[in-house]
């Protein structure tokens, strides 16, 4: 952060030619892996991110399994090769973090109680990243849990938003997250209006704390509506092969 | 893996207790909801630590501790001094805390407090430096968790930001690219004094600094950081359930408020020190 960069460009264009409130462009499959009961890639920018849910299955050891609920797992992981430098594949204190986030925003998604004493697990691979993969990691993990049949309580959708340059911008690339003054990542669920994921680090006063909140939410639904095609493109599909 | 956490059991009858209160805007402890319980900050706790703080809030006591020592800079940032924040919940401090590896809520916690302290530039790093790309200030803060009753982000950034200031550096004469360690020491100058608020969530009701009891039969917490001039510098939701965004936008005000509140009384000593 020592060197000032410019996140913005003279005709007023972030530095890939976005507007501020506008998104990268977001490309989801589901139903990509073969040995999961659910699984989601997607592509925002440059992420390239796989999500697969394995069960409901038996809680081993008995231990861990709770009487009126499943309970959730979930390990959110990036890949050696994906970032500029490589990454240890050990799980660093961040993506410790994250995996916490990103279950705690699942938690209240899934109708844990249809199946108490078992385990849902959920693996997200980030194998290329930049900037926005937890947020990308979640919009994807939510689609592998509906791809498995698991009742959900509607559709979660993330994205971050933030400050660059002294604006308010919305889904940060790599860059605008390293630079920026802020970044405040999001994950909002349209049908319930409630915000199951809100984390913000960079400094933003109240003020911009609202505009960003609004652009998240307009935002998060157009991602939703991608969500939702998504999973229309799978089902549709496998109809036509019965 | 992040596993669901197995909450110890809240004895219904205590929870339920908990929402009948709340209804009628009261507590357990005969707080009202916006609260905080009573603060009492001892510093230079530790003498050989550098800077030191024992923090009580209520039943919870937090010791932070902060060593200095000169490390290498990282590669991208070689003007600027290291800082690193480690939390560890003692196992004595309750029968939740278990000894081993770094738990998920120690890590979150230490990451929350780093984030307090680095982004409102409580620190000023670029005066770490001592010869640019090779030596600079260390500083390391470690949080011991010592009794447990609820809310520890808000008393461990307490802790944290009276322990930065009470830490003196030894300063170091440079004669070419060696370093030697001078037997004088200068205060460690705070640009800003930032609080951390948590919240606390039974459905739309909410109330601040709970309790362990409290915090068990929530629904979910969130807390933030105010800096000193009332912008905001870390936010984070902690366990499931979800707010509605105008609930959320509800507490922006009211962080700023209380954080003026509790700013003044857990900095005074070291704001008279200064």
């Amino acid at each position: 952060m020592n060197e000032k960069i410019s996140l913005f460009k003279e005709n007023g264009k972030r530095i890939d030619d976005r507007a501020p409130d506008e998104l990268r462009p977001i490309k989801i499959k589901v139903g990509v892996l073969s040995n999961a009961q659910g699984s989601a890639y997607i592509e925002q920018g440059k992420n390239k991110i796989l999500a697969a849910v394995y069960g409901p299955k038996e809680a081993l050891p008995k231990h861990i399994s709770l009487p009126d609920r499943c309970i959730l797992r979930c390990r959110y992981h990036m890949a050696p090769f994906s970032t500029p430098e490589r990454k240890s594949p050990a799980p660093s204190r961040r993506e410790i973090e994250l995996s916490m986030i990103i279950r705690n925003a699942l938690e209240s998604l899934v109708m844990t109680s249809l199946f108490p004493r078992t385990v849902i697990d959920i693996f997200i691979e980030v194998l290329q990243a930049d900037g926005g993969t937890r947020c990308a990691g979640l919009t994807a993990a939510v689609l592998a849990l509906a791809d498995a049949g698991i009742p959900l309580r509607g559709l979660t959708a993330a994205c971050a938003v933030g400050k660059a340059d002294g604006k308010v911008i919305v889904d940060l690339n790599d860059l605008e997250d390293k630079y920026g003054e802020a970044d405040m990542p999001i994950a909002y669920n349209p049908t319930l209006d409630g915000i199951t994921l809100l984390q913000m680090d960079g400094i933003m006063s109240k003020e911009e704390i609202e505009q960003a909140l609004s652009l998240a939410i307009t935002a998060t639904q157009k991602i939703h509506k991608i969500q939702v095609e998504a999973l229309k493109d799978r089902f549709s599909v496998t109809k036509r092969e019965v | 893996m992040s596993i669901t956490e197995q909450r110890p059991i809240v004895s219904k009858l205590e929870k339920q207790e908990i929402y009948r209160l709340l209804a009628e805007g009261k507590r357990v402890d005969g707080r009202s909801l916006l609260q905080y319980r009573n603060l009492d900050v001892q510093l230079d706790y530790i003498e050989k630590a550098e800077g030191s703080a024992l923090v009580e809030l209520g039943n919870t006591k937090i010791l932070a501790a902060v060593k200095v020592g000169v490390a290498l800079p990282f590669a991208d940032t070689p003007n600027e001094g290291i800082l690193i924040v480690n939390a560890e919940l003692v196992p004595l401090a309750s029968p939740v805390f278990e000894p081993g590896p770094p738990s998920e809520e120690s890590i979150s916690l230490a990451r929350y407090v780093d984030r307090s302290i680095r982004e409102s530039k409580a620190v000023d790093l670029s005066s770490l430096c001592i010869i640019p790309g090779r030596s600079v200030y260390s500083l390391y803060i470690d949080l011991y968790i010592l009794d447990y009753d609820g809310n520890l982000i808000d008393a461990s950034v307490i802790a944290s930001v009276n322990a930065l200031g009470t830490t003196k550096l030894p300063k170091y004469s440079v004669e070419g690219q060696n370093i030697k360690k001078l037997d004088e020491y200068f205060k460690l100058e705070l640009k800003d004094l930032p609080v951390s608020i948590t919240y606390a969530f039974f459905g739309d009701k909410y109330l601040v600094d709970p309790c362990l009891n409290e915090e068990y039969a929530s629904d979910f917490t969130i807390s933030m950081t105010v800096k000193s001039d009332d912008r905001f510098c870390a936010i984070q939701k902690n366990g499931g359930g979800m707010i509605s965004p105008r609930g959320f936008l509800e507490l922006l005000d009211k962080s700023i408020t209380l954080g003026k509140e509790l700013r003044r009384v857990a900095y005074s000593k070291i704001a008279v020190n200064g």
